[in-house]
């Protein structure tokens, strides 16, 4: 009972705050509000039985992409966003529209669905991911994302620097 | 699990959904990756949900590898920005359209 309350809760709270990343006209209010979505989508995985990957959420997303981000938009000073006008109106209504249309279209697959009850006794604990991400079957991908971390910190250096 | 799966597949797709929409709506170029954030850990989410339905670790693999794409893709993304920034002194989408054809 107390999960479904904490779920219903923070699910509330992440589509909240996410209606305020897109309708803030202040770019650091739409990143305050971004983290208070990642930080109760965290809550929400550990919900789910995923305390890693609850972990790694507050760690990577609202502790270092975010970060990041703050840091550029107090770098460049960024402006307030100006009305959009003529041509963008008509773009704002049909992109609503759409959205809405996605919704409902997806909703309604997934609703048509049956969905049996979740297996009992799953705890994707820190030790059982690792096993899994260290086994064979992961390991050569684990390490190309090494190389992938590389290459984004080289071209991020490179695409950043004044004159090379 | 006193909550059914499904609902945390609907949260997933709303958020989705407004990741999607704010691309649209916003001109600011670092609100639009703020979107593209959105939309990722919507992603996320699913993948967790399913993980959680199939009772099978693959989801949470899964999970990892977006989230380091997704940092990777952030401080390129950034310094793309901060590039395009010193060149045009601008943010809004519809400034950067010399590749528009």
């Amino acid at each position: 009972m107390l999960e479904a309350i904490l779920f219903y809760a923070f699910g509330g709270l992440a589509l909240a705050s996410a209606v305020g990343v897109i309708a803030q006209k202040n770019p650091i209010l739409s990143a305050l509000s971004l983290i208070v979505t990642l930080c109760s989508l965290s809550a929400i995985f550990g919900l789910l039985g995923s305390p890693f990957i609850a972990a790694l959420q507050v760690i990577v997303y609202a502790g270092a992409i975010m970060v990041l981000f703050l840091f550029v938009l107090m770098l460049l000073n960024v402006p307030r966003q100006e009305e959009g006008d003529g041509p963008r109106g008509m773009l704002k209504a049909v992109a609503i529209l759409l959205g809405l249309l996605f919704v409902v279209q997806v909703g309604a697959v997934v609703a048509a669905h049956e969905h049996a009850a979740a297996p009992a006794g799953y705890e994707a604990t820190t030790e059982s991911v690792a096993q899994l991400l260290f086994s064979a079957r992961f390991l050569y991908v684990f390490e190309a994302t090494s190389v992938l971390i590389l290459a984004a910190l080289v071209g991020a250096v490179a695409l950043a620097k004044k004159d090379l | 699990m006193s909550f059914p799966i499904q609902h945390a597949i609907y949260l997933s797709l709303g958020l989705f959904t407004l990741g999607v929409v704010g691309v649209f709506l916003r001109r600011n170029i670092i609100t639009v990756f703020m979107c593209i954030e959105l939309m990722l850990n919507a992603v996320n989410l699913a993948f967790v949900a399913f993980s959680r339905a199939q009772g099978a670790l693959d989801g949470q693999i899964l999970v990892f590898f977006v989230m380091t794409v997704a940092a990777a893709e952030a401080a390129v993304g950034l310094a793309i920005v901060i590039a395009l920034h010193r060149t045009r002194d601008t943010l809004d989408v519809d400034a950067f359209n010399t590749l528009k054809w």
